[in-house]
């Protein structure tokens, strides 16, 4: 009776951290940046494609691939954030949706020009397979490793916020540019450097995420919806929130599609209306 | 976005100045007429045209006029289609009376949505139609008894049109039927728009604070034309399950919200034709380009939507508008 409970229990935790490695990104465009940017999920399928490209046919070992995803993600986003994000941080909800609307449509026709729409092969290497039970639960390694890196990641990028120089200047331009410029602060450097940080982690999410979720073209739309959920329901600009929201969306989609299966996702839109119509701004949202 | 009336006009003046038919619009209307003479063999593709711009019209109700973004207007199309199709289905195929009740349906489901819609704004709102989109695509797939599922609704079968006009394979009655239904519709959007309701949603578009001040009461206004637009959506959801005669569970998919938009936004919102336009380009452009590379067709309407957001604010409708008075300014 417990073993079972507890074994849904940690899936829907590690899925709800697979979320959040996804969506950690958008919480930082979306949610400080009050960007509206659905383009992040193409951002991810670009690092789970490098991944799988270093990996299978340069034989790279896995956690070699993951830094290259995290710059190349990055790399595309500041070309992308000088040439036309940058264009629209003033310009209507609308027409941010619009412009990322039109690149996740770009990326997802050049993914399935490059990679065909077949599903891409990924191969864990040995030690992050298999499984051990603990007090009759079944614990996989894999997704064992997806929890840490998920908690090294908001530790990081928590304190980096809070306790750096950059942090602060990245918040004060946040909160007030016209007074972040008056002090001296680059504004326009430091939304690209922000920018490229929050699609980077969308890159390294993405390359975490494959071996779990697989890969193909269609990965830029179907994990869109997933992490606009976690952010909006988490709250904007907290990172805090988008854990505890990921957390929460992860185990109630496990235990839903465990216990009750034939309502299939229905459960987690229903989860999300009713927190957003609860709380507009979101579980921790201050705006 | 349009601009609104100068403060020296007499408002009443102002209205019918507005409502007049203009000798564009007439031509446009002849022209629709077309396909019969000289595109015989594309008119099921016609009468797709015209329902999916009656669609874009009923987002360009809400989107262009009163400013409310939805990611999720598909929900009603598919609510209209269903209804349609079931109503057939379960016995009754009279189309004119199914396509009636199927417009009450979407409505009194959009009233009930527009109760929560009104409240919110921004993201929110966006997420807020988003989810209930997914929601209903959602239910529709796990209800395959009713639904049919993933395989779609089979089994629709269509009385003939008046009792007399049969749904040939080539669309005749078809696209008639269609475009019938798109010109009313559209004559009852046009007198709405350019009456002081709808002068008042164009308030509401621009400043959602101020309208309450001036004693236009916004939510009120708000879930009013949602619900009018949910019963548009309706209306072209059950014409398309009709015409075809079978219900997809596409229908309600987000894929098909998303396209709606990008029609719209493609021809110009906030005016009326916009959405016509856009529907014809886009679907025109479909037929042609998917022929040699189906999967590819989304790079091409993804560069599209990138310039029309950069450098094209208004659609192909606000470029030529801008286009004409650039053309004015040098000859005066």
């Amino acid at each position: 009776m417990i073993g079972p409970l507890v074994g849904v229990l940690f899936d829907g935790f590690a899925y709800g951290m697979l979320l959040f490695l996804l969506s950690v990104g958008l919480s930082v465009t979306l949610g400080m940046m009050n960007f509206v940017n659905l383009a992040h999920c193409s951002f991810a399928m670009l690092g789970g494609y490098v991944t799988v490209s270093l990996m299978n046919d340069l034989g790279w070992p896995f956690f070699a691939t993951l830094p290259l995803a995290f710059l190349a993600a990055a790399a595309v986003s500041v070309v992308l954030e000088r040439v036309l994000y940058r264009r629209l941080y003033r310009a209507s909800d609308l027409d941010q949706c619009l412009l990322t609307i039109g690149i996740v449509f770009v990326s997802v026709a050049s993914a399935a020009y490059i990679y065909g729409t077949v599903q891409q092969p990924v191969q864990m290497p040995d030690y992050l397979q298999g499984s051990f039970v603990v007090m009759g639960v079944n614990i996989a390694v894999y997704r064992l490793f997806l929890v840490g890196a998920a908690l090294a990641i908001t530790l990081i990028l928590v304190a980096g916020l809070e306790y750096t120089r950059f942090g602060a200047q990245v918040r004060a331009a946040v909160d007030n540019q016209r007074m972040a410029r008056g002090l001296g602060i680059n504004v326009g450097g430091v939304f690209a450097v922000t920018f490229a940080l929050g699609s980077g982690l969308a890159g390294l999410g993405g390359s975490l995420a494959i071996a779990i979720v697989g890969l193909d073209p269609s990965f830029a739309f179907t994990y869109l919806i997933y992490v606009l959920i976690v952010v909006s329901t988490g709250g904007l600009g907290s990172i805090g929130g988008s854990f505890v929201a990921a957390a929460l969306l992860g185990i109630s989609d496990v235990a839903g599609k465990y216990y009750v299966p034939q309502l299939g996702s229905f459960l987690i839109y229903l989860v999300m209306l009713g927190m957003l119509m609860w709380r507009p701004a979101g579980l921790f949202g201050k705006r | 976005m349009t601009v609104l009336a100068p403060a020296s006009v007499e408002p009443h003046r102002y209205l019918q100045a507005q409502i007049r038919w203009h000798g564009l619009e007439i031509a446009f209307w002849i022209a629709a007429l077309l396909p019969f003479l000289l595109f015989k063999t594309y008119l099921v593709l016609a009468s797709q045209i015209a329902i999916t711009a009656l669609f874009a019209l009923s987002l360009d109700l809400i989107l262009g006029y009163a400013g409310i973004v939805s990611l999720g207007h598909a929900a009603f199309f598919g609510l209209g289609s269903y209804t349609a199709g079931l109503l057939a289905k379960l016995g009754w195929g009279e189309p004119l009376t199914g396509l009636v009740i199927a417009a009450a349906v979407a409505g009194l489901v959009g009233y009930a949505a527009s109760l929560v819609i009104a409240r919110f704004r921004h993201l929110a709102l966006i997420m807020i139609t988003l989810g209930m989109g997914l929601l209903l695509h959602e239910a529709a797939n796990s209800a395959s008894w009713l639904t049919g599922g993933a395989d779609g609704l089979q089994g629709v079968r269509m009385w003939p049109l008046l009792g007399y006009f049969r749904f040939d394979l080539y669309g005749v009655t078809a696209y008639t039927y269609s475009l019938i239904v798109l010109f009313l519709v559209f004559l009852a959007s046009r007198r709405l728009i350019h009456s002081p309701f709808g002068l008042s949603l164009r308030g509401i578009r621009e400043n959602p604070v101020r309208m309450p001040a001036i004693g236009a009461p916004s939510s009120a206004h708000i879930r009013k034309i949602y619900t009018i637009s949910a019963a548009v959506a309706g209306t072209a959801g059950a014409l398309l399950a009709q015409t075809t005669q079978t219900v997809s569970l596409e229908v309600l998919s987000f894929q098909r919200s998303a396209d709606v938009l990008v029609m719209l936004i493609l021809g110009g919102a906030g005016r009326l034709y916009g959405g016509i336009l856009g529907a014809i380009i886009y679907l025109v452009a479909r037929d042609q380009l998917s022929g040699f590379n189906p999967q590819y067709w989304y790079f091409w309407i993804g560069i599209m939507l990138i310039a029309v957001v950069m450098f094209l604010p208004n659609g192909v409708l606000g470029g030529l508008a801008w286009l004409r008075a650039a053309w004015r300014g040098k000859t005066a």
